[in-house]
């Protein structure tokens, strides 16, 4: 039981911030849904819909859209997340793509990821008709993500006009939407990285392994530290597997995300090594140094 | 426990209890806005090597600082903006010292922008007001001082950049800081604290700065750390706009929002703002188990000792200190659409989490943003602020914006592209009786109708004069009264000797005529009456107002299609003849228009039938219906 206080702290006051925009949705939206991308991120957005919605369940499913190139920890960890908590998870894989045989390794990171992410994200919500749908974004991690709304319009073919956003004052957002076209919401907007970290160790949210460090089958490549996941990753010649001591600040497509070495192999490591932290974490990332203003290019084309 | 385990559990514990500003730093393009903002986020070490390096790169290229880093680059996100070179939208940044987090609204200074810095400004305690010490202050430093204060912003930094450019001299700040403070004084801010400053090179960023020994006060970063701009929301009176009612079983029932005011406790009396219901509070409800106490800024979910009506948009809210209920109150208000806004059209209106049809019933004036000046106008265009009375289709909790942001503060969206085309600040209620609240009475509509054994409704007669609507109203109610049903008729001559005899006979006049015969008959129908009456009414909206104000089924609209020449022939009180001489001006039928029902429940034609028979049949229909 609490005492008396008169002002809430950092973290509880960004957590009240993303359970009423959730509960704005949920109380405003015909059928949200909450993309499910198993990271750290997710991970926290997913225990605040569960105390939002407390003693209920949060009433909408959760979606992950799956390239196939997601670690394999990954895909267990997600499972096993949906059974524990009791909750409806819908994965969509763009089975076209597939088809064609993109991948990451031979179509390079930007045409996989406008295939098996952005064309398979929209796929997946034209399928189910959602109108609102969660995503774990935040402003810190990226310029244009900085100047998105927390309720961002999309149009019916799921782009996003940055010169034309709706006006987001108070706690008040603009739910109304015609038909066909739907918001992204982002409950995460104003946590930092160093945020959610806190956040995680405070509350003890179950996250996926990888983000310990472990000794892991790794390849030098491209000034990235790739962990061989699967066979389907061919090493080039004068490569070798060397099992080094690293862990993953972000978790994304396993040839497209970068391991850093670390030895921080508990949450109190991680949030330890957070303060000491020279590098930002996208730079694990391909998909943000593709081109100039990628991200803002990918958001207007329908990424999230 | 280990060194690094004592350092990070003092660490947590520290971040624990760091304090929180939200600011924005408005300016104009040349001011250095950006680049104040980089050299904050650069200064404080909140950039990783590899944003320094793409900060590097790109200031090469795009830079416009020669061979040093352009800080601007660091903030300004979208294409178009690192284009142009100027900022579009509004930018969120976080930072952190060991004393505070901050959070930084970088909003665009021009006047084109000003609906982006209003949006800024909405979320901040403190605003930092650029100025260019070769400029002083210009006309849009005086339109950010306005909508800064507008906002409800109380405390403002007056940071005048540049000043290398101007050898650090003394006078130049003196005589800009004088000129801002005689300007700003009507605004009534808090504080005001001024401070020379170079952006580019960092003098009294961080630190004081060597270059002024002649300015004694702060630097800005210790300033920002250290100010007190809390406005105690804890110690108001409790409010929570209802989100969503979580009903996960028929054992719970819990109303779930942010508390935007005071605390709330188990065991306090509650009242529902707009339905006057009481109850106390029983628990508060959280995952990690009921809490004793919650405060503003928390989202909670509470339950109630009592089974009273609740749903979204209503406002939960301390008994003793209720907020305001009202549907017409006057506001301030900031366009922000291309098209311009029309008094007159509904617009709908979001006030926490209550979405009503509302509509602008009055440009009191708009306000040049520029030199203050109130001047007369019709409308709003894009970015233009003015101050207004609207009118909402049914009430609302509210407190006045000063008092309260979430409690005053509400959207304007457009009815069919949705979009938000404008934002308001509620200044006060405009009914007189703000402060009597509706009675929530004991015995319910529903127990009085009981008692008489019938279902309340208004029989709403509409048609021309000598149409013959009162005549069938009368055979209605005698056969009505003679099988001992409770009824009324409210007669539009009738009225017109007492409730409405101050109006007369323009369309404002027919209009308020209707709407006070209208909420006259929906307290006839609360009191489980079956209500008569008998009105020319010749406008559907007001029609449509007057079925809106009771429930579904409790308005039965009688169309009496009765053809004028009938009418004019049987002329019982002599009133078209004068009407045609033009003895009687607005006469409906003659010189003012008689709007047809399009959906009457009955219609009925007294040229082709007795009275007699029409009375029958409509009697025949309550019967049939179950209303007697």
């Amino acid at each position: 039981m609490s005492s008396r206080h008169t002002v809430i702290s950092h973290l509880r006051r960004l957590e009240a911030e993303s359970i009423h925009i959730m509960r704005e949705v949920v109380a405003e939206f015909r059928n949200p849904v909450m993309l499910y991308s198993i990271g750290k991120d997710s991970s926290v957005m997913l225990h605040l819909a569960m105390k939002a919605f407390y003693p209920s369940k949060p009433p909408f499913p959760l979606l992950h859209v799956d390239t196939t190139w997601k670690f394999r920890e990954m895909i267990s960890f997600r499972d096993e997340t949906a059974k524990r908590l009791g909750l409806d998870l819908l994965v969509h894989v763009n089975e076209e793509g597939v088809k064609r045989g993109i991948n990451p390794f031979d179509s390079g990171s930007s045409l996989h990821t406008q295939v098996m992410k952005t064309e398979a994200l929209k796929q997946a919500l034209d399928k189910w008709g959602f109108d609102a749908a969660f995503g774990g974004a935040r402003r810190d991690e990226e310029k244009s993500r900085a100047k998105e709304r927390i309720f961002s319009f999309r149009t019916a073919a799921h782009a996003w006009d940055p010169k034309s956003q709706r006006p987001e004052l108070w706690r008040v957002y603009n739910t109304r939407i015609n038909k066909g076209e739907s918001i992204r919401v982002f409950p995460l907007s104003n946590w930092t990285e160093l945020d959610i970290w806190q956040y995680i160790l405070m509350e003890q949210i179950p996250i996926v392994p990888l983000y310990f460090a472990k000794h892991r089958p790794i390849v030098a490549r491209d000034g990235m530290l790739m962990m061989l996941d699967d066979d389907r990753m061919k090493l080039k010649p004068g490569e070798k597997v060397e099992h080094r001591l690293v862990r993953f600040r972000t978790l994304g497509c396993y040839p497209l995300t970068g391991a850093i070495e670390s030895s921080a192999a508990t949450l109190e490591d991680i949030v330890t090594e957070m303060f000491t932290a020279t590098t930002s974490e996208r730079q694990g990332r391909l998909i943000d140094h593709d081109e100039k203003s990628s991200m803002e290019k990918k958001k207007k084309e329908g990424y999230f | 426990m280990s060194a690094v385990e004592a350092d990070l559990k003092a660490y947590l514990a520290a971040q624990e209890k760091k304090s929180f500003l939200r600011f924005l730093t408005c300016g104009s393009v040349d001011d250095g806005k950006s680049t104040l903002i980089g050299r904050l986020l650069y200064d404080t070490k909140l950039l990783f090597e590899d944003q320094l390096a793409a900060l590097e790169k790109d200031s090469k290229k795009h830079g416009t600082t020669g061979d040093d880093i352009d800080f601007a680059l660091l903030v300004d996100g979208l294409e178009a903006e690192r284009e142009q070179g100027i900022t579009i939208d509004v930018a969120y940044r976080f930072f952190a010292t060991d004393k505070r987090k901050f959070i930084v609204a970088d909003t665009p200074g021009h006047e084109q922008y000003t609906r982006n810095m209003a949006t800024g400004a909405s979320n901040s305690d403190l605003a930092v007001i650029l100025i260019d010490a070769r400029k002083g202050v210009l006309t849009q430093t005086r339109r950010h001082a306005y909508i800064v204060s507008l906002l409800g912003i109380r405390h403002v930094v007056l940071a005048v950049n540049k000043i290398d450019l101007v050898d650090f001299s003394e006078t130049v700040f003196r005589t800009i800081v004088a000129a801002f403070e005689s300007f700003a004084k009507p605004l009534g801010f808090a504080s005001i604290t001024p401070i020379p400053l170079s952006a580019r090179f960092g003098d009294n960023v961080i630190a004081k700065s060597a270059q002024m020994p002649w300015f004694e006060g702060p630097a800005l970063l210790p300033y920002l750390e250290t100010i007190d701009v809390s406005t105690a929301l804890a110690d108001k009176p409790f409010r929570m706009p209802v989100q969503w009612v979580n009903r996960p079983n028929l054992d719970f029932r819990g109303f779930a929002g942010t508390i935007v005011s005071g605390r709330v406790r188990p065991g306090d009396v509650v009242v529902v703002a707009k339905s006057g219901r009481t109850s106390s509070v029983t628990r508060i409800v959280t995952m990690d188990g009921d809490v004793t106490e919650a405060v503003a800024g928390e989202a909670v979910t509470i339950t109630l000792a009592d089974e009273i009506d609740i749903s979204r948009g209503d406002v939960i809210a301390a008994a003793s200190a209720r907020p305001e209920v009202t549907d017409q109150f006057a506001a301030h208000l900031i366009w922000m659409a291309d098209e311009e806004m029309l008094p007159g059209r509904p617009y709908m209106l979001k006030l926490g989490t209550a979405t009503v049809p509302a509509q602008i019933t009055d440009l009191k004036y708009k306000t040049d943003v520029n030199t203050l000046a109130h001047n007369a106008g019709k409308t709003l265009h894009l970015n233009e602020v003015g101050y207004a009375n609207l009118s909402l289709t049914q009430p609302l909790a509210f407190d006045a914006y000063r008092e309260n942001r979430d409690m005053g503060g509400f959207v304007l969206i457009d009815r069919f592209s949705n979009a938000t085309v404008g934002a308001g600040m509620i200044d006060f209620g405009l009914r007189r009786a703000t402060n009597v609240h509706w009675q929530a009475l004991d015995v319910a509509k529903s127990s009085r109708a009981g008692l008489k054994g019938q279902r309340p409704v208004i029989l709403w007669f509409t048609g021309l004069s000598g149409s013959g609507k009162s005549t069938v109203a009368n055979l209605v109610e005698r056969a009505l009264f003679a099988e001992g049903k409770h009824t009324y008729m409210l007669d539009g001559d009738n009225v017109r000797h007492g409730l409405n005899r101050d109006l007369g006979f323009t369309d404002a006049d027919r209009v308020e005529n209707i709407r006070r015969v209208a909420e006259a008959a929906k307290l006839f129908v609360d009191a489980g009456t079956i209500v008569l009456v008998s009105f020319i009414s010749p406008f559907r909206s007001e029609r449509r107002m007057a079925r809106e104000l009771v429930e579904p089924g409790e308005f039965i609209e009688i169309f009496v299609d009765t053809p004028i020449e009938v009418c004019m022939q049987r002329d019982p009180k002599g009133l078209y003849q004068k009407a045609m001489a033009g003895e009687i001006k607005n006469f409906t039928g003659i010189d003012s228009p008689y709007e047809a029902p399009e959906h009457p429940e009955l219609t009925i034609n007294t040229a082709e039938a007795e009275p007699a028979s029409h009375a029958a049949a409509i009697v025949a229909y309550l019967k049939e219906a179950g209303y007697v």
